[in-house]
C-alpha cells in the first residue's frame, strides 16, 4: 500500500466519521439524560434536507446550517414532548420520527422542485468548508468537559442515572431531559447539514442511509462516553472508507465490510468485549411521586 | 361498549393524522379533500382498487402480527424488516434449489423455509436479550442491516443470473408458484398480484389470536409482558418466553416472503420491501396489539399504499410519500396516548431493563 493511498484513506476516514460523530454526540446528550434517541436517523435527514433547501434559496451555507440546527431542534422538541411530557414509549416515538423524515423531505421536494428524489444542485462555492469536521472533533473535549466538569453535566448525568434522587436534590428532571434531547437534535442536524451541503451538494432521498443507526451503534460501542464514542466513530468511518476504496477491486465483498459496525455492536451488547452499561434510567419515563 | 372504547382512540389517531397531513397538503398547494378522496377512492374501486389493497395489506398483516406478538411479551421488535428479508430470501432459495419437486411438496417446503429463516433471525435477538440482557431494539436494528447486506451479497455473488443488470435472483421453479385470487374470484383479473397468501394471512390472524388467548405458551408470553417479575415469581421461565415470542414474531415476519416471492415476483428481488417491517410497527400500535385490530390496521395501510400511487400521478404537487407522513403521525399519536389513558404503553418502559 502506497503512502498516498494511506493518507487518502485517513482523510476519507475523518470525513466519513464526521456526520457519525455529530449524530453520536447528539445521541449522547439525549441518552445520558435518560431519553433513548433512536430518531437520530430522522434528525440527520431533517438537518440535511433543511440545509440543502435553505442554502439553495439564500445562497449561504451558513444560513443553511443555522436553519438546519433550528429544524433539528424543532424535531427533537417533538420527540421530547412525546417522550417526556406524554411519557410515551421512546423507541416508538423515535421510530415515528425516522419514518416521518423518510417521507416529508421527499413530499416537500417533490412539491417545490418537481423531484421527490433530490433537491437542486448547490454550486461548489456555496458549500460548507471543512468547518463541520473541525467542529465535530472540537466538540469531543467540549462534551467531555461539560458532561463531567460543569453543573449542567452533573445534573444531566444525575437525571439519566437516578431521576428520583435528582428530583429530591431539587433538579427539574423534565427540564434537564428536554435540554438533553433538544441539544441532540441540534448536533445531529449539523451532521445532516454536513452530509448535504458539505460532503455532497444536494439532498437526496434517504441520504443518511443508516448513518443515524451507525451513530447509535458507535454510542453504545463507546459506552456512552465522548472520547470512546469518537474512537468508535473513527473505526466505523474507517470501515466505510475501506469499503468505498475497495469497491470493485476487493477480494472480500463490500457487504461484509459494511456489516462490521452492526456485528460489532451486537457483540458488544452481548457483553463479549467488556461490559457496556447504559445510563440506568434510560428509556424510563420519570413520574413524580406525590 | 368495550369494543367501542377500543376503537375510539385509534380512529382519533387516524383523524389527527389526516388533519396534520391536510396541513402539509395545503402547504404544498393542493386540496386536502381532493387528495384524500383520491387516496381512499382509488383503494376501494372494484376490482383493481380492492385487489391491490389486499395485495399491499398481505405483508402488513404478517409484520403487524409479528410486532404485536413481541409487544405482548413486552418486547419491541424493530427487526421485522430484517426477518422478512431473511424469510423472503430463504423462500426464493428453496424455490430455486428444489425447483424440480412437485408443487404439493415444494410449496410447503418454501413456506417452511420462509418461517424458519424469519424465526431464526428473530431468535438471535431473543437469545441475546434473554441470555445476555442485550436490548432487543438495538440488536434487531443491527440484524436488519446484516440481513439486507447478506441477502444482497448472496444475490449478487451466488444466485443472480449471469449479466442481469437488476439485483435479483434467478426465477424459482414454476411448481412453486401459488395461485392468485383472480383464479377463484369472479370479476377479478389474474394480473392483480393478490394471492392465496392473503388467505394465509387471515388464517395467521386467527392462529395468533388462538395462540395468545387459548394456549399455555400464549398465556405465559402475555404474563411475561404484563409483569415479568410476577411472572417469574409465578414459576414462568421469562427468558424462555422472550426467546419464544421473538421466534414466533420472526416467523410471522418471515411469512411475508410467501406472498412476495411465491405469489408475486417469483424470485428474490433486492429491496423488494417498501418498509413493511416498519409499517408493521404502526399496524400493531394502531391495532392495539390485537390480531384482529392488526388486520383492520393493515387493511387501512394497504389502502394507503394503493391510493398513494394515484395521489402521486393525479395531484399537482403531492407525492406518494404522503403515506409515510400519515403513518408517522399516526404512530406519534398512538404512542402519545399514554398521556390520555394513564400510561398503557409506558408499561413497556418498565420492562426495558435490558441494555440499550
Amino acid at each position: 500500500m502506497s503512502d498516498i493511498f494511506k493518507i487518502a484513506l485517513l482523510f476519507s476516514m475523518i470525513r466519513l466519521a464526521t456526520p457519525l460523530l455529530l449524530a453520536a454526540l447528539g445521541g449522547l446528550w439525549s441518552e445520558r439524560s435518560g431519553v433513548i434517541n433512536i430518531g437520530l436517523e430522522g434528525l440527520l435527514l431533517s438537518g440535511a434536507f433543511t440545509a440543502a433547501v435553505v442554502t439553495h434559496f439564500v445562497h449561504s451555507p451558513w444560513i443553511g446550517l443555522a436553519a438546519a440546527i433550528a429544524a433539528g431542534m424543532l424535531v427533537a422538541l417533538v420527540h421530547a414532548f412525546v417522550c417526556i411530557t406524554c411519557k410515551a414509549d421512546q423507541v416508538v416515538s423515535g421510530t415515528a420520527i425516522n419514518i416521518l423524515f423518510l417521507g416529508l423531505p421527499a413530499l416537500l421536494s417533490g412539491a417545490f422542485f418537481d423531484s421527490t428524489g433530490a433537491t437542486p444542485q448547490i454550486p461548489k462555492g456555496e458549500l460548507l468548508p471543512i468547518a463541520p469536521i473541525v467542529l465535530a472533533f472540537a466538540l469531543v473535549p467540549l462534551t467531555w468537559y461539560v458532561l463531567y466538569r460543569t453543573p449542567f453535566g452533573l445534573r444531566l448525568r444525575a437525571v439519566g442515572e437516578n431521576p428520583e434522587a435528582a428530583d429530591t436534590a431539587g433538579i427539574r428532571v423534565e427540564a434537564v431531559r428536554y435540554a438533553g434531547v433538544i441539544l441532540s437534535g441540534a448536533l445531529a442536524a449539523i451532521g445532516g447539514a454536513y452530509l448535504s451541503t458539505g460532503q455532497s451538494s444536494l439532498f437526496t432521498r434517504n441520504m443518511s442511509a443508516g448513518r443515524g443507526f451507525i451513530a447509535l451503534a458507535a454510542l453504545i460501542f463507546g459506552k456512552w462516553r465522548p472520547v470512546q464514542t469518537m474512537l468508535a466513530c473513527l473505526l466505523f468511518g474507517l470501515a466505510e472508507a475501506i469499503s468505498i476504496q475497495m469497491q470493485g477491486v476487493a477480494k472480500i465483498p463490500v457487504e461484509f465490510i459494511q456489516m462490521i459496525p452492526y456485528v460489532l455492536t451486537i457483540v458488544v451488547l452481548a457483553g463479549f468485549i467488556g461490559l457496556s452499561r447504559p445510563p440506568r434510567a434510560l428509556g424510563v419515563p420519570y413520574e413524580k411521586k406525590r | 361498549m368495550k369494543l367501542l372504547r377500543q376503537l375510539v382512540y385509534p380512529l382519533a389517531a387516524v383523524l389527527a393524522a389526516f388533519l396534520v397531513g391536510g396541513l402539509v397538503i395545503l402547504w404544498v398547494g393542493d386540496s386536502p379533500l381532493e387528495t384524500y378522496a383520491l387516496l381512499l377512492g382509488s383503494a376501494v374501486s372494484w376490482p383493481d382498487g380492492i385487489g391491490y389493497t389486499l395485495f399491499y395489506a398481505t405483508p402488513l398483516i404478517f409484520t403487524g402480527l409479528a410486532v404485536a406478538v413481541a409487544f405482548r411479551c413486552g418486547l419491541l421488535n424493530i427487526g421485522a424488516e430484517g426477518q422478512l428479508i431473511a424469510g423472503a430470501f430463504a423462500t426464493a432459495w428453496a424455490g430455486i434449489t428444489f425447483a424440480s419437486l412437485p408443487a404439493w411438496l415444494l410449496i410447503p417446503l418454501c413456506c417452511l423455509a420462509a418461517i424458519a429463516a424469519g424465526a431464526a433471525w428473530g431468535t438471535v435477538p431473543g437469545v441475546l436479550r434473554a441470555r445476555f440482557g442485550a436490548h432487543e431494539v438495538i440488536t434487531t436494528i443491527m440484524m436488519n442491516f446484516i440481513a439486507a447486506a447478506l441477502a444482497s451479497y448472496l444475490t449478487q455473488y451466488h444466485y443472480k443470473k449471469e449479466g442481469d443488470a437488476i439485483l435479483q435472483t434467478t426465477p424459482i421453479g414454476e411448481s412453486a408458484h401459488i395461485a392468485r385470487l383472480g383464479r377463484f374470484v369472479p370479476g377479478m383479473p389474474e394480473r392483480i398480484p393478490v394471492s392465496v397468501a392473503f388467505l394465509l394471512a387471515l388464517l395467521a390472524c386467527v392462529l395468533v389470536w388462538v395462540f395468545l388467548r387459548q394456549t399455555r405458551w400464549g398465556y405465559e408470553i402475555r404474563a411475561t409482558g404484563a409483569n415479568p417479575a410476577a411472572a417469574e415469581y409465578g414459576g414462568i421461565h421469562t427468558g424462555r418466553q422472550i426467546v419464544l415470542a421473538m421466534a414466533v414474531s420472526g416467523g410471522l415476519a418471515g411469512m411475508v416472503g410467501i406472498g412476495e416471492v411465491l405469489g408475486y415476483r417469483y424470485r428474490y428481488y433486492d429491496g423488494f420491501s417498501a418498509g413493511y417491517g416498519f409499517t408493521g410497527i404502526a399496524v400493531a400500535l394502531l391495532g392495539r396489539n390485537h390480531p384482529f385490530g392488526a388486520l383492520l390496521a393493515a387493511l387501512l395501510f394497504g389502502a394507503f399504499l394503493r391510493g398513494a400511487l394515484f395521489v402521486d400521478i393525479f395531484t399537482e404537487h403531492v407525492s406518494k410519500d404522503l403515506v409515510l407522513v400519515l403513518q408517522a403521525v399516526i404512530i406519534l399519536f398512538v404512542a402519545a396516548e399514554a398521556l390520555f389513558r394513564g400510561g398503557r404503553l409506558s408499561r413497556l418502559g418498565r420492562l426495558a431493563k435490558g441494555k440499550v
